[in-house]
């Protein structure tokens, strides 16, 4: 044996488009990066890229997925070093491609690569369950599904986790994204002990509906760096616990929002 | 537990609704057997069972679940019945 490393690679999926794996996978990318570790997140959704945009990182791109999958290129040239932390990169979708040219060995290739140098690969799967799918869960050792709390996007959650099931990648995790603490306590949206009971997995994170995400997207800076929003607090619990640590989901069904301010507070001081 | 409902002030909250038919729609997307598949099993199975017993065929349910299970990681299929006896039948074939 060698005493090269071996990273993790995490697919974040969901089947349905819009629940917000993008936003997730840059801002656990980052959240990773900022806890010091070497991380790659890679847009897999090749004719459809956003990843970059999202990242900031748009203006820089040379090489993409393809062209490395094609060896038009090094790996290394693919990779785009982001401006805050030195230990992140992203490896950009082709925008001109279709889903038809990254074959599910080539990525598994690909990521084995990219595990030797890395200690996390975060792919950012689009959306669906054909090709593009196929080929972004081809080489990830554990998956994260985002879901909204809307009984599409639950149902296409569950319809995912039989998928990777079926490709024998077991025990995925889920996040619940853009929950409405205020109408969850209405009665009037599905709150994350429904969700997980419902789909039967363990749950690694809850994200409120924030506006900030708005914002850090129109600045291309994902809402983790910051810090300060509920939605920017979220992204690293769930960072910290993809690390292990466990740390206590946001109380969200809290009576107030004074309250439930005070418990944000005590959780993450300031 | 239907009594707390009746003082609960408010009638079903739509989120009930959602769960109901989330999880209706679910049993369905859950099975690999085809809706046909599962009525000629089903069909089958109810020619095997009335042999031995009268069966409540109103109230019969058969379907298919996943479950977690307990040695492996992987989720398993599970073939669910519920068929109400109503009456074991004297068989000619005497037990044993």
């Amino acid at each position: 044996m060698d005493n090269e490393k071996l990273g993790t690679a995490i697919v974040i999926t969901s089947g349905k488009g819009g629940v917000g794996k993008t936003t997730t996978s840059a801002n656990i990318g980052t959240g990773l990066a900022m806890m010091g570790k070497s991380v790659v997140v890679l847009d897999a959704d090749i004719g459809l890229r956003n990843l970059d945009v999202v990242m900031g990182l748009e203006n820089r791109i040379v090489y993409d997925l393809v062209d490395v999958v094609e060896k038009n290129c090094r790996l290394k040239q693919g990779l785009i070093r982001d401006k805050r932390f030195e230990k992140l990169y992203l490896l950009p979708a082709a925008q001109t491609k279709d889903k038809s040219a990254v074959k599910p060995e080539q990525m598994l290739e690909l990521v084995g690569e990219l595990k030797k140098e890395f200690d996390y690969i975060i792919i950012d799967s689009p959306a669906g369950i054909e090709q593009g799918f196929q080929y972004s869960i081809a080489g990830a050792d554990q998956a994260l599904i985002v879901t909204t709390p809307e009984i599409s996007a639950v149902r296409d959650a569950d319809r995912v986790i039989g998928l990777l099931e079926a490709k024998g990648v077991y025990n995925p995790k889920l996040i619940i994204n853009r929950i409405r603490p205020e109408m969850v306590k209405k009665g009037d949206m599905m709150n994350m002990e429904d969700i997980s009971d419902i789909l039967a997995i363990d749950l690694l994170g809850v994200v409120p509906d924030d506006e900030e995400i708005v914002i850090s997207t129109n600045k291309g800076e994902p809402a983790v760096i910051e810090g300060k929003s509920l939605a920017g607090k979220a992204y690293m619990n769930i960072t910290k616990r993809i690390m292990g640590e466990e740390i206590e989901l946001l109380n969200l069904d809290s009576n107030n929002e004074s309250t439930f301010n005070k418990i944000i507070k005590l959780l993450f001081g300031k | 537990m239907e009594f707390l409902k009746f003082f609960s002030r408010k009638q079903e909250n739509s989120k009930e609704v959602a769960k109901e038919r989330l999880k209706l729609v679910l049993v369905h997307d859950r099975s690999d057997l085809s809706p046909k598949l599962l009525d000629m099993m089903k069909g089958d199975i109810i020619r095997v069972i009335s042999e031995y017993a009268d069966i409540d065929k109103e109230n019969m349910a058969i379907k298919v679940t996943k479950m977690k299970s307990e040695k492996d990681i992987a989720p398993v299929s599970a073939l669910v019945a519920n068929i109400p006896i109503i009456k074991i039948k004297d068989n000619k074939k005497s037990a044993i």
